[in-house]
């Protein structure tokens, strides 16, 4: 694996195609890791000239926003886009919806204007260019496959139809639950809500949804979020489905059907 | 000529009235903070036609979206015939257009009474939705009392109306055989059904029906008028500048405080020697009353029908969480009131020892919102509760200190490790050495 840092090709006096934000999930939490690697292997795989910001990265500042904290979300923006000027990044991958929103709609006000693409988008074209060809399908040809819609890559941005034309290069059968794409039920964990506990309800949203999921039959339910990736796997587990019921996000499943893993 | 006399004060009465209230409406809207609004004309305009005048997020649900659109175009062509109404009120006049328009006459009341009909039928429908089938989204908690009978009061009174007209349409085809006053107006299909009911009566009593029909009906629409004014039915005039002020970036983005904008600049050494000082004024951070929301998030609270198409959606909501988008609309609609007519009597408005916040809107309900935007979508005239529940966050998170302890936490950690969880900044690259 070969994770160039903007510094490093800086050093050389180089600068990259495009900048890979990581996100703090995909930095921090062992499961969004697996994510974070699987995509990186796609991309030294295409040959795409890539470089992520490492230590210099920090939080989009999106939790501490929608939790109300604008001083701490306008600092966190400010001191990012002070470090993605400072390279001159134009264009921007990201496997998190949230920091997609964010650095893509939230950041220019702030003076931060960059292409920002959410991974799902960047592996259609992938597909699309034919850079990445999944003959036969691989391992998932015929398997039934649901999709959990992010929020905030699809309300939110409108960007439902490109996980779902990743999924579909699979070959794989994709379900879709009744609650899907404009009225996609949100897995729980939006608004900040990951990280504090639900107020008092009857259910907790992320099971309502994982019974959805796992009505469908799939034995793959497929995210494009890490927060969605954790609720959705708690749900599982709460379920004690685990065992025939795998999560996994997009690049993952495109990783996995390369035999990039 | 006492006839004249009386439509005249009924008409007059009834336009000071609801002069009264949208003057009344206005103040409290404007109890809001100014927002410029004027980008994007010809993209408003498309809202506006599409979402308001043609119904189009409505038709997700095609049942009640159907009968809706005979309602609203029996709205719409059945008031044409007022119009008629306030001249033969007027002028002593009886049916002044059904001379001159001959055969077209014919053919536009028979569209009024089909239509009339219709919109009979939908509100029984609409009726029986509410009341026997007991719809969820008409039956939550959140419409308990007066939301309910409002919507009943409503249904009602058109169904009322609409008997009036085919009454008064049924006695008037009798009479013209009878009486020259009675100008043709050529076969009406649907009220000739009654016909047998009234074919046998006296002319004295035929005439005393057909007054008292017209007179209940063009009463009954003049007050209907006015009450709506006063109730959740706004929306039939409301949505229409709510599509065209309503937002149009990706509904996840959230409005900039360039009052914090500058703060933090100068706190980071970024700020621009020689800007000029901005204009903003600093009053609080966020949204503790009606008067920190902007004017069109109070306008999009007069919007709302309570239609429940938001709160059936939340997630929150759906999983028995006490968040329901359509009661934050409510509950800024009843605050807007209050201080409207504390206003009114020179009471103390806004300083009434209560607030928006707290007294209307709990933070156990704010807190609960994922941010999903599934409310937002929902709703079939644009209004956008997830704009108010955050600016009330922003209130607690910045000028209560008030956020959840976990939140707190997790601004903490985002200050001191730049990640909402507790790790080392220095272990941000660890990944990429791990296997």
């Amino acid at each position: 694996m070969n994770v160039p840092t903007v510094a490093d090709l800086a050093a050389k006096g180089e600068s990259p195609e495009i900048l890979f934000w990581v996100g703090c999930a995909g930095s921090y939490d062992d499961r969004y890791k697996r994510v974070t690697k699987a995509f990186v292997k796609i991309l030294n795989a295409v040959n795409i000239k890539f470089a992520v910001l490492g230590t210099e990265e920090s939080c989009t500042g999106d939790p501490a926003r929608r939790a109300g904290n604008e001083f701490l979300f306008q600092m966190q923006a400010m001191s990012n886009i002070q470090v993605l000027n400072g390279y001159g990044i134009r264009k921007i991958v990201t496997a998190c919806p949230h920091c997609f929103n964010t650095i893509k709609n939230e950041y220019a006000e702030l003076g931060g204007n960059y292409e920002v693409i959410h991974h799902s988008a960047f592996l259609q074209q992938l597909i699309n260019e034919g850079k990445i060809k999944l003959e036969g399908g691989g391992s998932f040809k015929g398997k039934k496959i649901t999709y959990h819609d992010s929020c905030f890559l699809g309300r939110a941005n409108n960007i439902y139809e490109a996980p779902r034309a990743v999924l579909e290069a699979l070959d794989a059968d994709l379900v879709e639950m009744k609650r899907c794409r404009t009225t996609g039920l949100c897995c729980g964990a939006g608004g900040a809500q990951m990280f504090k506990d639900a107020e008092k309800g009857k259910k907790e949203i992320n099971i309502e949804r994982t019974e959805e999921a796992l009505a469908t039959g799939a034995s793959t339910i497929a995210v494009a979020c890490p927060f969605c990736m954790t609720m959705m796997s708690d749900g599982v587990k709460n379920k004690e489905r685990e065992s025939d019921v795998k999560v996994k996000d997009l690049a993952e499943l495109i990783a996995e059907a390369k035999g990039l893993n | 000529m006492i006839q004249q006399i009386l439509f005249f004060i009924v008409l007059a009465g009834a336009g000071y009235l609801i002069a009264k209230r949208v003057g009344f409406i206005r103040s409290t809207i404007s109890l809001g903070k100014k927002a410029e609004i004027n980008d994007c004309k010809d993209e408003r305009l498309r809202n506006v036609l599409l979402v308001a005048f043609g119904q189009k997020k409505m038709f997700k649900k095609f049942v009640p979206a159907f009968l809706h659109l005979f309602v609203y175009v029996g709205f719409l062509v059945i008031n044409l015939e007022v119009l008629e109404f306030i001249i033969d009120g007027l002028a002593g006049t009886h049916r002044i257009f059904a001379p001159n328009l001959g055969g077209f006459y014919t053919a536009l009341m028979n569209m009024f009474e089909f239509l009339a009909v219709a919109v009979l039928l939908a509100c029984v429908v609409f009726l029986i939705r509410r009341n026997i089938l007991r719809t969820k989204r008409l039956n939550l908690p959140d419409l308990a009392k007066w939301p309910r009978m409002d919507a009943n009061i409503i249904l009602f009174t058109e169904i009322i109306l609409m008997i009036a007209i085919l009454t008064m349409n049924a006695t008037d085809q009798v009479l013209q055989s009878r009486n020259d006053h009675y100008t043709p107006t050529g076969s009406l299909f649907f009220s000739s059904f009654l016909l047998p009911l009234f074919q046998n009566m006296e002319t004295g009593v035929l005439i005393i029906i057909e007054r008292f029909a017209w007179w209940f009906h063009i009463i009954g629409i003049l007050a209907f008028a006015v009450y709506v004014t006063y109730s959740k039915h706004l929306h039939i005039f409301l949505a229409f500048p709510n599509t065209y002020f309503a937002k149009l970036e990706p509904k996840g983005k959230m409005t900039n405080m360039p009052v914090v904008t500058n703060e933090v600049k100068s706190m980071l050494g970024l700020a621009d020697a020689n800007a000029t000082p901005t204009t903003v004024e600093p009053g609080r951070f966020g949204a503790k009353d009606v008067n920190d929301l902007t004017w069109n998030n109070l306008m999009a609270a007069y919007s709302c029908t309570e239609c429940g198409r938001c709160t059936e959606q939340c997630p929150a909501n759906i999983t028995g969480k006490k968040l329901s988008p359509r009661k934050i609309m409510m509950d800024t609609r009843d605050r807007m009131e209050d201080v409207g007519k504390s206003l009114q009597k020179g009471g103390p408005g806004l300083n009434d020892g209560k607030t928006l916040l707290n007294d209307y809107i709990t933070k156990e309900e704010i807190n609960a919102c994922t941010s999903c935007n599934a409310c937002v979508e929902a709703c079939p005239v644009l209004i956008n509760p997830l704009e108010i529940i955050l600016e009330l966050r922003r209130y607690v998170a910045m000028e209560e200190s008030g956020a959840p302890p976990s939140w707190n936490s997790m601004f903490q950690n985002i200050e001191t490790s730049f990640a909402p969880w507790k790790f080392s900044p220095s272990d941000r690259f660890n990944w990429s050495k791990e296997s």
